[in-house]
């Protein structure tokens, strides 16, 4: 007697479990506004990213085509993966004097670990980390970019 | 007639079989022998090293604000606290204190990240036994802590957060009100997964007396965190050794004495009650002042060797420092939890069903590149 009475206790717990977790699961199928999916490649237009997003490293440019790089390589010295290559050139001043100058910054995104100590040991702050994440492309040699534009130069310090 | 001895055969004959190294329930590449008896389980063997990255080398050439981004790449869901443990021995070598501040919104960010790295847990775990909801469940909650995460450290799972001296930015002017905004929302909500997993009586069949193990044999295989403490193994480092601010703040260590998987989960399950907790008592009255002392642009440890650890999501981890007063270390050990607590998988599972090693495996939360570093 005793283990029939148990045998149809274990189905009615069995049952009662099973019913308290469709409670949950049928309580959001009949609530559709608290589905926070996103409908992702739809949206494109829309997304917002936070501002301290880490996508990709780009170098801001003013209207006049102006940098803030110095060319010193201490982001090179500090990134752990070698993303970074500070290609410089010596340029002579009118008055003769040496004076460095950065001829090419190059990035590999594909090395990238988004670590942020170049960002946050450059001393003239150069370089930003935009909020583009999409980096997908069909060529490995596409994610080895040029920063700085061509033609551009070192932003005057305002005296 | 012949059947039958085949089948007989097939029943008294050890076989072994390959589990992984690309298996979904393994939670990564590795790759476990078994040895079985029809269905039961005589022997695992674990086959560590498919993704071995060769990081304690790395680190040798590394300087020690380099380090920090390869230790979140060790057990990326407890990343904050991985960052920790090397930040605090630098400190310690050199003999910094942080300010105030730096130690709170340590705290603050290492119980996220712990919450998150159970919500994500407890989705697998019901994944593993076949509960395809809790999937959805878990990750829908732990998207609140990683926008969270991404709004004040610009990353969501490696967030490279933390640097010797303090931390790499400031919080973001939102962060407390989102963090407050999030304890609300995951108290109701916790109840929610209690009901869904916790009393499913398909997951107590599979979970209560699976995979026993006595308060000794865990301390013996070194079985430290969530795993440790569902046998009544009292290993919680914020409790006896505490660091950041977790000697301000009053807090349980939870502990379990049955030692079986559903201790082991009941554990994770408190354990977020008890994060939630920390969190509350930290968030309203976070310290003014500096974020960061300021450095050295090159760190040199004075000559020596320091240890530090800390308490990882999946346990004890532990960073282990020569140095010859260099800018890098001479040689740099990590003590992985999950290295620990998978050698105990082979006691776990013996005598059990194939199907048990799931769970057990589920139950014992191992993250393989922290395994192979």
């Amino acid at each position: 007697m005793r283990e029939i009475y148990n045998y149809f206790k274990t189905i009615f717990f069995a049952l009662k479990s099973l019913w308290t977790g469709m409670k949950v699961t049928g309580a959001y199928f009949f609530k559709p506004w608290k589905i926070v999916t996103q409908q992702y490649p739809e949206n494109r237009e829309k997304l917002q990213m936070f501002e301290r997003t880490k996508g990709e490293l780009v170098m801001p440019h003013n209207e006049k085509n102006e940098h803030q790089c110095t060319g010193c390589g201490i982001c090179e010295m500090n990134c752990p993966n070698g993303t970074i290559i500070v290609k410089t050139v010596i340029n002579e001043t009118p008055d003769g004097k040496k004076k460095k100058a950065l001829d090419k910054y190059i990035y590999n995104l594909g090395m990238c670990t988004f670590c942020g100590l170049c960002v946050k040991t450059c001393p003239s702050d150069a370089i930003v980390f935009s909020n583009k994440f999409e980096h997908a492309v069909f060529n490995k040699n596409k994610l080895v970019k040029t920063l700085n534009k061509e033609g551009s130069t070192l932003k005057k310090r305002a005296e | 007639m012949n059947e039958e001895i085949i089948l007989k055969e097939a029943d008294e004959q050890e076989i072994s079989i390959n589990m992984g190294p690309q298996h979904p329930s393994t939670h990564g590449v590795l790759r476990l022998v078994l040895s079985l008896k029809g269905e039961m389980v005589q022997k695992v063997e674990p086959h560590c090293g498919y993704i071995h990255r060769g990081m304690e080398k790395m680190t040798e050439s590394m300087t020690y604000q380099q380090i920090i981004h390869l230790t979140d790449r060790l057990d990326y869901l407890s990343a904050h606290m991985n960052n920790a443990a090397v930040c605090l021995a630098v400190e310690k070598a050199l003999d910094i204190e942080v300010p105030e501040r730096v130690k709170v919104i340590r705290t603050i960010m290492d119980e996220l990240a712990r919450i998150a790295s159970h919500q994500l847990w407890w989705c697998s775990f019901g994944m593993d036994l076949g509960g395809l909801t809790c999937f959805f469940y878990g990750l829908r909650d732990r998207e609140k802590i990683l926008d969270i995460f991404e709004e004040t450290t610009g990353s969501r799972l490696i967030q490279s957060y933390y640097c010797p001296g303090g931390l790499m930015a400031d919080i973001h002017p939102n962060f407390q009100q989102k963090v407050k905004e999030f304890i609300k929302y995951f108290r109701k909500i916790l109840p929610e997964y209690d009901e869904l997993l916790s009393g499913n009586i398909i997951m107590m069949e599979r979970a209560k007396g699976i995979g026993k193990m006595s308060k000794e044999e865990a301390i013996s295989f070194g079985m430290t965190g969530p795993s440790g403490r569902g046998s009544g193994f009292s290993c919680d480092v914020r409790k006896h050794h505490p660091y950041h601010a977790y000697d301000k703040v009053k807090f349980n260590e939870v502990l379990r004495t049955e030692g079986d998987t559903y201790a082991r989960y009941m554990v994770r399950m408190d354990e977020m009650r008890e994060s939630m907790n920390i969190i509350e008592q930290l968030i309203d009255n976070i310290p003014d002042g500096d974020f960061a002392v300021k450095m050295k642009p090159i760190i040199k440890l004075p000559e020596g060797e320091y240890y530090q650890r800390v308490e990882a999501a999946r346990g004890e981890f532990g960073v282990y420092i020569i140095s010859k007063g260099e800018k890098n270390p001479y040689r740099m050990k990590f003590r992985s939890p999950n290295f620990s607590n998978l050698s105990a998988l082979d006691a776990l599972t013996r005598g059990h069903k194939i199907a048990d090693l799931i769970a057990i495996g589920g139950s014992l939360d191992y993250v393989i590149p922290d395994i192979d570093r």
